[in-house]
């Protein structure tokens, strides 16, 4: 598959690979011409991790006939082809270069997708921001240049002409990165609020016009250093705050949707039609084949099967269907061919019914407000009525309109929030980077605040706590020899347990051939070319209906492999704890934060593993809805649940809960749903990511209190008019910069763990091997 | 007085040397791949990336 780190690519991820690549319509479709009859397609490679990968793509891609050349961008996941559009050039049809591109790709291990959406061009917003601040970060440093000659003591013709090419600098400067905040002020102005950007809109611009007065009448103080060092500092944790927000949305955008947008369905006459999913009507007869996602709810009318019944109870052991079987919408079809007859219709279905419970519960989070906003709700009225009290306060005192309106803009310019503007942002980025170190990725900043409030934890059990993957348990029991014939002809099947098995198959060409043939529901049967019958899968199935004192393990799952019907040897399976599960649950209660397992499996499992872990409170066979009461009930008593699931089956919940996270394994649906993404293994994820997310929100109080602080110290100097343009420029870097080396303080505070590091595949099923498992039962 | 005559606009063009650098590092798409050129610089093969 790919060249390296194994551990990061996720489940969904290995499942999107699954499904089929995008068709040569599709990416002529989304191609763009370059000119010189070239054209350009972006596809999407989530399997491109290193260099090497980025050189075998580069290497083997233009050798496929037609193509020009590819690029690949590691940051983005993304490999540019161009290939060439003239049919009359090479003597190919741009759709077999498109079709073999595909097939390339596929072939190399690197099945790509499709970028989907309008938002996909670079970001425009980001680019505008970084252009802004490169043209503050040289206006300040030259005006700051000539404004350290005047201070320094220049004679009056010199300062005047200082204060004349400051200007000249500043005003365009002001006017190009000022945007920004001039139309977010104007925006809050217009429906009658007040952001932090209007304090800021409203100091800059203030202080350039009383200082172009000044350099008119040859004044001595003049504040173009200030006003356009303050747009740098805060235009630095606009952008900041901007990147971290952007880095989120590229990992959300790179998932795709895995959900059917129609069915074949069965005619009266037999003839077989692909409809789309608002054409499908209750009564119709759908075909679904394995590995088919069910469109609608049914009931299954003719074929046996094994479902993954996933999005209804999280669980990922799959269950035997046959006729007369209930299958909601999403559900997966595993193994055999079947033929449903509808119930509902695609918008009354059960996974409508899932989303349509994500959609209302979205609006439970948005009540959140998050700190920089609560904050300057507070501060910008504060600033604003102290510099206009300022202003009277010397009207009436001198009469001097202005020496009082200098004072004024002092105050305000010594007031605006600029080190409150990095307070937030800095401390965030360090945390989130922080965080990503440890395969932790954040959506937003303001997840990082919520997780730091979360006072309960509930956790899902398969998939989360568990890895909700079976693992064969006994590998060390079973004869090598039988385990490669197991593996080999396991890898013909999709059955989960199967595939379990299959990791095992060594390649290699010591077996025989094997013809097999797939009995939905039973097992696998292979035939050699010698006659012999080798069978693998349940007992009855194997043994042709004789049960060979073959004792059943208790918890376990079992697959049996036999020889023309003789027993040969028997495979158990077992789901297994994640990695740090106990030593999550344990560090989370030392962080004062209880635990509680919502799951929607049977009873006796759910609480072996509650005991396991020491997690006193549990509730078992737990539908999607009610996994959102008990959220929603929580909330009612005043707690912030924290959300920790992975299955389509806890996508309402993850979106209900105060905060949420999910494996990076989780279906796409949860990932999307969830505030936090763990990439790695190990359940410890969580309670680092609330230790971090807890010191970062200290950290940002601590700035709060830093910057304020230095309000106490420099307001009431401001306010009796004996603030400089020196001092304000003194006093407003320094705070700056203290609040950015107290935000660095967190990366000494926090440490990048062992457990960030992915163990390989094989070690995992050695360590299962002999360790005794907890049961996931069939 | 008069050496600020030639100073002062040497120093603004240096320093809007820097800034037009800046912007046209970014026009140019180096800031695209962050990640990717770190990995790139240990391939031994001709690496030039081609025009498009």
């Amino acid at each position: 598959m790919s060249c390296c780190a194994a551990g990061t690519e996720s489940a969904a991820e290995i499942e999107a690979l699954r499904t089929e690549g995008p068709s040569a319509e599709e990416m002529w479709l989304s191609s763009r011409p370059l000119g010189d009859g070239l054209r350009q397609v972006d596809l999407i490679v989530p399997g491109v991790h290193c260099g090497a990968c980025i050189a075998l793509l580069e290497k083997e891609l233009p050798s496929v006939k037609g193509v020009d050349h590819a690029r690949v961008n590691l940051s983005t996941r993304r490999v540019a082809v161009v290939f060439g559009a003239d049919a009359a050039g090479a003597g190919d049809h741009p759709e077999t270069v498109l079709t073999a591109l595909g097939e390339k790709l596929k072939a190399l291990g690197y099945p790509a997708h499709l970028p989907g959406g309008a938002d996909e061009a670079a970001d425009p917003a980001m680019r505008e921001l970084l252009k802004a601040l490169a043209v503050a970060g040289f206006a300040s440093m030259n005006v700051m240049l000539l404004s350290v000659s005047v201070w320094s003591g220049a004679e009056a013709a010199t300062r005047d002409l200082f204060h004349w090419i400051s200007a000249l600098i500043a005003a365009p400067a002001l006017i190009y990165s000022g945007r920004v905040f001039f139309r977010s002020a104007w925006g809050a102005l217009r429906h009658g609020r007040a952001n932090m950007d209007v304090p800021i809109s409203l100091g800059v611009g203030l202080a350039y016009a009383i200082s172009l007065h000044e350099t008119i009448t040859h004044g001595e103080h003049a504040y173009f250093d200030a006003s356009v060092t303050l747009l740098f500092f805060l235009l630095a944790g606009r952008t900041l705050d901007h990147m971290m927000r952007e880095k989120a949305r590229s990992a959300v955008r790179n998932l795709v949707r895995l959900s059917p947008r129609g069915a074949m369905v069965i005619r009266d006459n037999g003839a077989r039609d692909y409809l789309a999913l608002d054409e499908i009507e209750p009564g119709m007869r759908l075909a679904i084949a394995p590995g088919d996602r069910v469109p609608v709810d049914g009931r299954v009318v003719s074929g046996r099967s094994d479902m993954d019944f996933a999005v209804v109870n999280g669980e990922s052991a799959p269950q035997l269907v046959e006729a007369g079987s209930l299958t909601p919408a999403g559900t997966l079809n595993l193994t055999g061919s079947l033929v449903l007859e509808v119930t509902r219709r695609a918008r009354d279905s059960f996974l409508a019914e899932m989303v349509a419970m994500m959609e209302a519960a979205e609006s439970g989070r948005a009540g959140y407000r998050r700190i920089a906003d609560r904050a300057s709700a507070i501060y910008a009225p504060a600033v604003h009525l102290l510099a206009l009290g300022t202003f009277i306060g010397w009207m009436m005192v001198s009469g001097d309109w202005r020496m009082a309106m200098l004072t004024a803009v002092a105050v305000l310019i010594i007031t605006c929030p600029c080190a409150l503007g990095l307070a937030v942002p800095v401390v965030q980025v360090i945390a989130a980077g922080r965080l990503f170190e440890n395969g932790v990725m954040v959506k937003d900043g303001s997840a990082m605040e919520r997780l730091a409030q979360a006072d309960h934890v509930v956790f899902d059990k398969t998939g989360t706590l568990t890895r909700g993957k079976p693992l064969l348990i006994n590998a060390a029991a079973v004869t090598q020899e039988h385990l490669a014939i197991a593996a080999r002809i396991a890898r013909a099947s999709r059955h989960p347990l199967s595939q379990a098995l299959a990791g095992f198959d060594a390649g290699g060409d010591r077996l025989p051939e094997f013809h097999i043939t797939e009995t939905p529901g039973d097992g696998v049967e292979a035939i050699t070319d010698d006659g012999d019958v080798y069978r693998l899968g349940r007992a009855v199935f194997a043994l042709d209906g004789r049960d060979a004192g073959v004792e059943r393990a208790q918890d376990a799952s079992q697959v049996i492999l036999s020889k023309n019907g003789a027993f040969l040897d028997i495979f158990l399976f077992s789901d297994q704890l994640r990695r740090g599960a106990a030593q999550a649950v344990a560090r989370l209660a030392a962080l004062g934060v209880d635990a509680e397992i919502l799951s929607g499996d049977r009873e006796a499992p759910v609480r072996a593993l509650a005991g396991e872990l020491g997690v006193s409170a549990y509730v078992a066979g737990v539908r999607p809805r009610g996994k959102v009461d008990r959220i929603k009930a929580l909330t009612a008593e005043g707690r912030k649940p924290l959300m920790v699931g992975d299955g389509l089956n806890d996508a309402p919940a993850l979106s209900a809960a105060h905060v949420s996270m999910a494996p990076a394994s989780a279906a796409d649906v949860g990932r999307m749903a969830a505030d936090f993404v763990f990439l790695h293994d190990s359940l410890e994820a969580v309670p680092l990511a609330i230790e971090v997310s807890r010191k970062a929100g200290s950290l940002i109080r601590q700035n709060f209190a830093l910057a304020i602080a230095y309000n106490c110290i420099a307001v009431p100097a401001a306010v009796l008019g004996h603030a400089t343009p020196l001092i304000a420029a003194l006093a407003m870097s320094s705070s700056s910069i203290l609040v950015v080396l107290n935000s660095l303080r967190l990366r000494r505070k926090t440490r990048v763990e062992g457990f960030a590091r992915p163990a390989a595949p094989e070690q995992v099923s050695r360590a299962a091997a002999s360790a005794p498992g907890f049961g996931a039962g069939v | 007085m008069n050496n600020l005559i030639f100073l002062i606009p040497i120093a603004l063009f240096l320093g809007g040397l820097g800034l037009a650098a800046f912007l046209w590092s970014m026009k140019s798409g180096q800031y695209e791949d962050l990640e990717g050129a770190a990995w790139r610089i240990l391939d031994d093969d001709d690496d030039r990336p081609k025009q498009d």
